[in-house]
């Protein structure tokens, strides 16, 4: 048989390599630093775009799209070129991939501080740059299916077919939980076109599986492959490899309602999602012990080579996690650990230990692949190796002692059957000195990457002439998929590309039109007296939004006793019909703010802005900024149309004339506000945040018509 | 809970897809050996001082 003689492509695994480690860095230390700013709210510095709302979507986004992503990228394009015996489907591509995806971080890390967000987590980037991923994601998809229909391999290798399920699945996700409606062209500001429970249903949907798709799926793919590179064995067993990823993919999709247990979302639904998470169980255990027994009869190994321990950890560390998921998952538990940091604990076990450390794990095996020099230190390997681990442990452990005391506190009743800690703050405080342990821990964990990049750097310095790896392999005589034209059409990658983009659009058309109505039509209210934001509520809304506040501030009042003792009447479904987007949040570093509407005098909330510590403790950042800035009111009518567009019914009459209404309800808070001795913020921001906050919670309590 | 009617059928679409490729898989015999796959992952080529041995011998 002939044999054919090829490259693969180095140059690109190298750069994905690279940005890995740098944006790493980056987004760890915006961790480290939001991190402390719980501690000490003083480092939030007084500033709009280092406050922790807006910094906190920017370190999640860094950590998991520019560190993660790059390191997921690295490993597909080293190892798919490998597994399939051919070089990437088109350089171009491959650069298109890499630079678009670059930039992507990058105007992301100018548009979060500035507070251009939709608010929805892990998907806050606004609709210009949600385009430009998914033209990036499509490049990425031809070049690697490009790739697989050039193979010179029949087999198709099980890390393969679960870079195949990240890739489509992703795509999927990413433009259903995006369909959005803009305010204007040039406007970064959109609203989704799902509101309330049922945006939240979606937006978990999304957020789950981009754990699921984006941190675990791909992953495992790496797994499969360096795990037993690192080794210098196969795989425990192959056959338990495949069972691993049909059923994992099988159950996945439906786990996500599990973010909205005794939220208002109906109860089905939650059960649904709990029974499928306990599911879930089976096939990540199966895949952990899958990839810890790769080292069967070669444990003591482990003692000599760091690689390995970074990769033994990242196994177990998944086994950890997708434990502790499904019993978090358990409604019964989650009554405890929601909104609390548990689930800060269990996402950075995932992080730091599963997708942190087989990353580490990964680079250091690919640097003297790549380079062709061993890696500088092996004794530096090792310090990174228990910094890191010990960073981890330190991280996690405050985390759960920190969680475990709040969850507890706040859910106490006495003997008479109230609260046993009416102060919310109160709690915060008992907790303070683990933020403080959290720290030190995360400086621990970034540590170990500074010394890492040092030792890469180091490596690598002074190599030059760097060659693509050569070599050979018999072609794979395989039949045109879909006759001659599409064999044709594999040989161009650029006008492959477009077409596929077009079909991406043409499909993007299909769904979000049918579906846009059919949302819609469901979201009548079932709540009489609920009505939709007055114009300058929405106004209020979206800065409670570009400031991040629900980072720290749930909407969302679960139908337990200690939760409506604590902030009134739960929440219903019915309640968040205009809510686009909802605002349920996921954490509460500060008290629920779904029945704030009414709670203070508008003054309360003024002083209360400026100079959050009128609350004695209260860790919350200053906002003096939205006493200062002007109302700007240029985009309120096109707002308006834009929600009008996702359903909320606005009479042509309240868009014409959104402005003065805006103005004339500022200008009675502003009223307000100066008899109560704060004169001039009338058109200030403040009066629209302020409009909005009373407004909160309040609907049900009104008349009906 | 509209969403639900777009929601279910694009996890029973996914589900679908996972299927065929499945069936695929299959059908054109990807899984007929579970041995040598894990094997030959060890032997990516890319070190030429080994794949000059193995021609060798």
């Amino acid at each position: 048989m002939k044999v054919e003689k090829f490259t693969y492509d180095d140059a690109i695994v190298r750069k994905f390599m690279w940005a890995t480690l740098i944006w790493g860095f980056v987004g760890m230390l915006v961790g480290v630093l939001i991190a402390t700013q719980l501690a000490y709210w003083k480092l939030n510095l007084g500033l709009p775009w280092t406050s922790f709302g807006r910094l906190r979507p920017l370190h999640t986004n860094a950590v998991i799209f520019a560190f993660a992503g790059n390191a997921i990228f690295a490993g597909i394009y080293y190892s798919s070129q490998r597994l399939l015996k051919a070089r990437m489907f088109s350089d171009l591509l491959s650069k298109v991939h890499f630079w678009g995806w670059q930039l992507i971080i990058v105007l992301a890390a100018v548009t979060l501080p500035l507070g251009l967000t939709t608010s929805k987590e892990y998907a806050e980037l606004e609709w210009p740059i949600d385009i430009l991923i998914t033209l990036v994601w499509v490049a990425f998809a031809v070049n690697f299916f490009g790739t697989i229909f050039k193979r010179r391999e029949r087999h198709l290798y099980v890390a393969i077919w679960f870079y195949i399920s990240t890739i489509l699945t992703v795509a999927l996700l990413h433009i259903f939980n995006s369909l959005s409606s803009p305010v204007g062209l040039t406007i970064m500001k959109s609203y989704p076109i799902y509101a309330g429970v049922q945006d939240a249903l979606v937006q978990w949907w999304y957020g789950h599986n981009a754990v699921a798709f984006f941190l675990t799926t791909p992953f495992l793919g790496l797994m499969y492959y360096f795990m037993p590179k690192a080794a210098e064995g196969p795989v425990y067993s192959y056959r338990l490899s495949i069972i691993h990823f049909w059923s994992l993919i099988f159950l996945y999709i439906w786990a996500g309602p599990h973010h909205l247990l005794y939220t208002s979302l109906p109860d089905w639904a939650q059960t649904l999602g709990m029974l499928f998470s306990l599911m879930l169980i089976a096939p990540s255990w199966g895949g952990m012990i899958n990839g810890l027994f790769t080292l069967r009869g070669a444990w003591w190994k482990l003692r000599e080579d760091p690689i390995l321990k970074f990769m033994v950890v990242a196994i177990t560390h998944y086994g950890m996690s997708t434990f502790e998921g499904p019993m978090l998952s358990i409604k019964s538990l989650n009554m405890l650990s929601h909104y609390t940091d548990w689930t800060i604990s269990h996402v950075h076990g995932g992080a730091l230990g599963w997708n942190g450390f087989l990353t580490f794990g990964m680079i250091y095996w690919l640097v003297p692949k790549l380079y062709g020099k061993p890696v500088f230190s092996k004794k530096l390997m090792n310090v990174h190796f228990w910094i890191g681990f010990l960073g981890i442990l330190i991280y996690m452990l405050s985390m759960y002692i920190s969680a475990l005391t709040q969850g507890l506190m706040l859910l106490a009743i006495d003997e008479e059957g109230y609260l046993q800690y009416p102060n919310f703050v109160e709690t915060v405080l008992t907790i303070i000195p683990f933020y403080w342990f959290r720290t030190i821990g995360g400086l621990l964990y970034l540590g170990g990457v500074v010394l890492m990049i040092y030792n890469v750097a180091k490596s690598v310095a002074g190599v030059k002439d760097l060659k693509d790896t050569e070599a050979e392999a018999a072609p794979f005589e395989r039949k045109p998929l879909l006759g001659k034209f599409h064999s044709r059409l594999e040989a161009k990658p650029v006008q492959f590309s477009i077409l596929a983009l077009i079909a991406v659009i043409i499909g993007g058309l299909v769904e979000y039109i049918p579906l846009r109505d059919s949302v819609i039509r469901s979201n009548v209210t079932t709540i009489a007296s609920v009505k939709p934001y007055t114009p300058l509520e929405v106004e209020g809304r979206d800065l409670y939004i570009r400031e991040g506040c629900v980072s720290c501030h749930s909407q969302m009042v679960r139908p337990l006793r200690a939760e409506t003792e604590r902030f009134g009447e739960y929440s219903k479904a019915g309640e968040f019909v205009y809510d686009h987007p909802f605002l349920f949040g996921s954490k509460r570093t500060g008290p629920d703010l779904h029945r704030i509407g009414g709670k203070y005098p508008n003054s309360w909330h003024l002083t209360h802005m400026e100079n959050p510590r009128m609350v004695e403790g209260s860790i919350m950042p200053a906002y003096p900024w939205l006493l200062t800035n002007d109302l700007d009111l240029d985009q309120l009518q096109d707002k308006l149309k834009a929600l009008r567009a996702v359903g909320v019914p606005y009479s042509d009459e309240e868009i014409e004339q959104a402005v003065e209404l805006a103005t004339a309800q500022a200008e009675e808070i502003g009223k307000d506000l100066e008899n109560a001795g704060f004169a001039g913020y009338s058109d200030k921001e403040i009066s629209a945040l302020i409009a909005y906050l009373q407004r909160l919670g309040t609907d049900i309590k009104g008349e009906t018509p | 809970m509209g969403v639900l009617t777009v929601l279910i059928p694009i996890a029973i679409g996914l589900a679908i897809v996972a299927i065929l490729g499945y069936l695929w898989a299959v059908k054109s015999g990807q899984f007929d050996d579970l041995d040598t796959p894990a094997h030959r992952v060890l032997f990516d080529d890319d070190d030429q001082e080994e794949r000059n041995k193995r021609h060798e011998s």
